[in-house]
């Protein structure tokens, strides 16, 4: 589309140069267009996307802020003084001295300078909340990406190549998907006691890539028919090419939805882990350590616990695992070619029949 | 046949895998915590240290001081025998500690699981019929919204206010403990309805957070089907709506959902460590998480195994029943299972 317009837009319509070889610059705008003006606009058409990526939007701002201000750049507290805010971003800490008392186990909305409140030694829990998001995102962002890759990887593979290395791959695969998760992973963590957030995101991630490896596999294996695929090869395209630009595009709707899907299992696992106190609870650096000491320490389980010290960490983990449900159920429309083209009113069809592909394909 | 075989061969490679996976996490567990753990009882009993490394050593299944294949074969031949060790913390051998728990896992894994379905199939077959409707969109948002909560965290809502709420209905659902003080275990009423009763919240949370996904899935399934030649020539023939719903459209959307229906299991199965904690429901889930806390390697492992042998077992049983309910399946066409 930008090819055609840039050639009749061109000074000289018949300038060879200009209108049969594209410079690099225009080559860029059309991938840029295509690869990501084209999927957000789509995206932002539909309400479940929108408001998915809203969400993560709000959530990865919060992280950024919160690492900014503990590297010493207090952005956040300085736009907060300006709004002239009661609240201000500090780090989570007990009361120190006994004038200080007032702020122990406010409840949530009773004096906005805690608007979520403090627990019964006087942290606040926004604070405390945003404290943990940075450590937060990278898990997440460390078990999506580990995961998929090494689903695609496996899956494209063991497609292709077929064979002894097809059989050994999905053998593994098979184990890996038997193997129930939360218990291998919890036996994994007490052996190694990871300290960082990237490497946990790993460990709680070490089985989830067999499923989207058993679906991109079964992709693979009817995509190598295409017929497209196959004038690749007798044109003597290079395996690794065709794998590139053949395979891999159509694999990105399974891979996304196991993205989001596995980024759910590490917020899921991960806060579990440290709620039960598999892992090391002594730094507020996941919501489930928040609720690790409302559990431990405040007794909040109890019939006369302070309830809200276990709810209000509980706000975060929901908005989170719901801003990527409602990402994983819109995106199908990204790549979904009919609902693509109806956007770009190129031809009219009807699109919705194939909308609930995305619903079976994150179940798990 | 061939088929079954394949399949049977598959499981049994997985249940090896799965016992040597054990094995070598076992194995890794850093030497200094069995150390740890006779210095400790020779300081509190005065015992001879070298009689109680004996006593580990019989316990652990294997002798950690022996090779590595030493160990592994002798670790392996009593996994095979069917004993998993004598755990250290809870003073009793594995085996009697998992025939105690095991039946109450279960009894809540089922109560889950048909709820679970029930609820989805049902509630999606509905959504379907009345696509578009407004049913069918405040279903879908609230299915969409319960799927965000983790299952432990409506574990926990449902303790604080439904366990500890003393309403008409609340207060007949304990939030602890899986069976009233008091009550000797017998076919008797009172045995059975407190049973199902301490096991209702548990496997509520797992009902409550798990069925939104699946009763989408059963609505788009059945959207599709309804959309199939053969139901609309049913129709033309003047075929009852009932008896298409049930047969012709029914039975073929449920299909798909057979594999769901087996994660589901794996998924609950893995998650009882974390929710039998928080419910302090005396399953295996329980004994795997004093296993890691107490650091009972033999306990842990052993609890481990169990979970993981019937999710494997589940898996191949579901398997094999779904290639009865499903031709398809054998004749190579592996189907979407996700």
């Amino acid at each position: 589309m930008k090819r055609t317009e840039s050639a009749t837009d061109g000074p000289g319509l018949f300038d060879e140069s200009d209108a049969t070889s594209i410079s690099r610059r225009e080559r860029m705008t059309e991938s840029v267009s295509k690869g990501v003006v084209v999927p957000f606009r789509v995206a932002w058409s539909d309400w479940r996307t929108k408001t998915g990526l809203l969400v993560m939007a709000s959530f990865v701002a919060a992280a950024l802020l919160t690492s900014a201000h503990v590297a010493g750049y207090e952005v956040l507290n300085a736009a907060l003084g300006a709004v002239g805010s009661p609240w201000e971003l500090s780090q989570p800490s007990s009361i120190q001295s006994l004038d200080e008392t007032w702020r122990q186990g406010l409840r949530p909305f009773e004096d906005w300078r805690h608007p979520l409140g403090t627990d019964p030694t006087g942290r606040d829990l926004l604070s405390a909340i945003l404290w943990s998001t940075p450590s937060m995102l990278q898990m997440i962002a460390a078990g999506g990406v580990f995961s998929s890759v090494m689903a695609t990887v496996v899956g494209t593979v063991a497609g292709y190549k077929r064979g002894r290395v097809e059989s050994v791959l999905m053998t593994l695969t098979d184990v890996a998907m038997a193997i129930p998760g939360i218990p291998l992973v919890i036996v994994i963590v007490a052996i190694l006691r990871p300290e960082s957030p990237y490497l946990v995101g790993i460990i709680i991630t070490i089985n989830v890539w067999a499923g989207l490896a058993r679906t991109v596999h079964s992709q693979v294996l009817s995509l190598r028919e295409q017929s497209y695929v196959e004038a690749s090869r007798t044109m003597g395209t290079s395996t690794a090419r065709i794998i590139r630009k053949d395979i891999l595009p159509n694999l990105m709707p399974y891979v996304m939805v196991n993205f989001v899907y596995a980024s759910r299992r590490v917020i899921y696992d991960s806060v579990a882990l440290y709620f039960l106190g598999f892992l090391p609870v002594n730094q507020p650096n996941n919501w489930g350590v928040m609720m690790n000491w409302a559990y431990q320490q405040f007794g909040a389980l109890t019939p006369a616990g302070p309830r809200y010290v276990i709810v209000v960490p509980m706000i975060p983990i929901v908005l989170l695992s719901l801003g990527l449900i409602l990402l994983s159920q819109g995106t199908d429309r990204l790549f979904n070619p009919r609902v693509r083209t109806r956007h770009e009113g190129e031809s009219v069809s009807e699109a919705d029949e194939t909308d609930e592909r995305t619903v079976q394909t994150g179940i798990q | 046949m061939n088929w079954y075989l394949k399949r049977a061969g598959q499981a049994v490679f997985t249940l090896w895998a799965v016992v040597s996976i054990s094995f070598v996490l076992a194995w890794s567990i850093p030497g200094s915590m069995v150390e740890r753990y006779v210095t400790q009882i020779a300081s509190s009993t005065g015992q001879n240290p070298e009689a109680i490394r004996r006593t580990i050593a019989n316990q652990l299944m294997y002798d950690p001081e022996a090779p590595v294949y030493e160990a592994y074969l002798t670790y392996m031949s009593n996994v095979l025998q069917g004993n998993l060790g004598t755990s250290w913390t809870a003073q009793s051998e594995v085996n009697a500690l998992l025939v105690d728990t095991v039946p109450w896992t279960l009894l809540v894994m089922s109560l889950a699981t048909t709820g679970l379905f029930a609820l989805s199939l049902t509630l999606g077959a509905v959504m379907a019929y009345r696509e578009g409707s407004r049913f069918d969109l405040a279903n879908t948002a609230i299915g969409i919204v319960t799927t965000s909560i983790p299952y432990y965290v409506a574990g926990i809502l449902l303790i604080l206010w439904v366990g500890y709420g003393d309403g008409p209905i609340t207060g007949l659902f304990p939030a602890r403990y899986r069976m009233a003080s008091g009550v000797s275990p017998g076919p008797s009423l009172e045995f059975v309805s407190a049973a199902l009763r301490h096991a209702t919240l548990p496997a509520l949370s797992f009902v409550l957070t798990q069925y939104g996904l699946l009763a989408l899935a059963m609505r788009g399934n059945s959207i599709q089907t309804l959309g199939e030649d053969y139901v609309e020539v049913a129709q033309l023939r003047g075929i009852p709506e009932r008896r298409i719903a049930l047969r012709y459209v029914g039975r073929n959307a449920i299909l798909p959902m057979y594999t769901s229906l087996l994660l589901a299991i794996g998924f609950m199965l893995g998650g009882s460590v974390i929710l039998e904690q928080i419910f302090q429901y005396r399953g295996v889930g329980i004994y795997m998480y004093q296993g890691i806390q107490d650091r009972d390697v033999v306990l842990m492992m052993g609890t481990f195994l169990v979970i993981t042998v019937a999710v494997v077992i589940a898996t191949f049983v579901a398997d094999v029943t779904y290639s009865k309910l499903d031709p398809r399946i054998k004749a190579g066409e592996q189907g979407e299972a996700y």
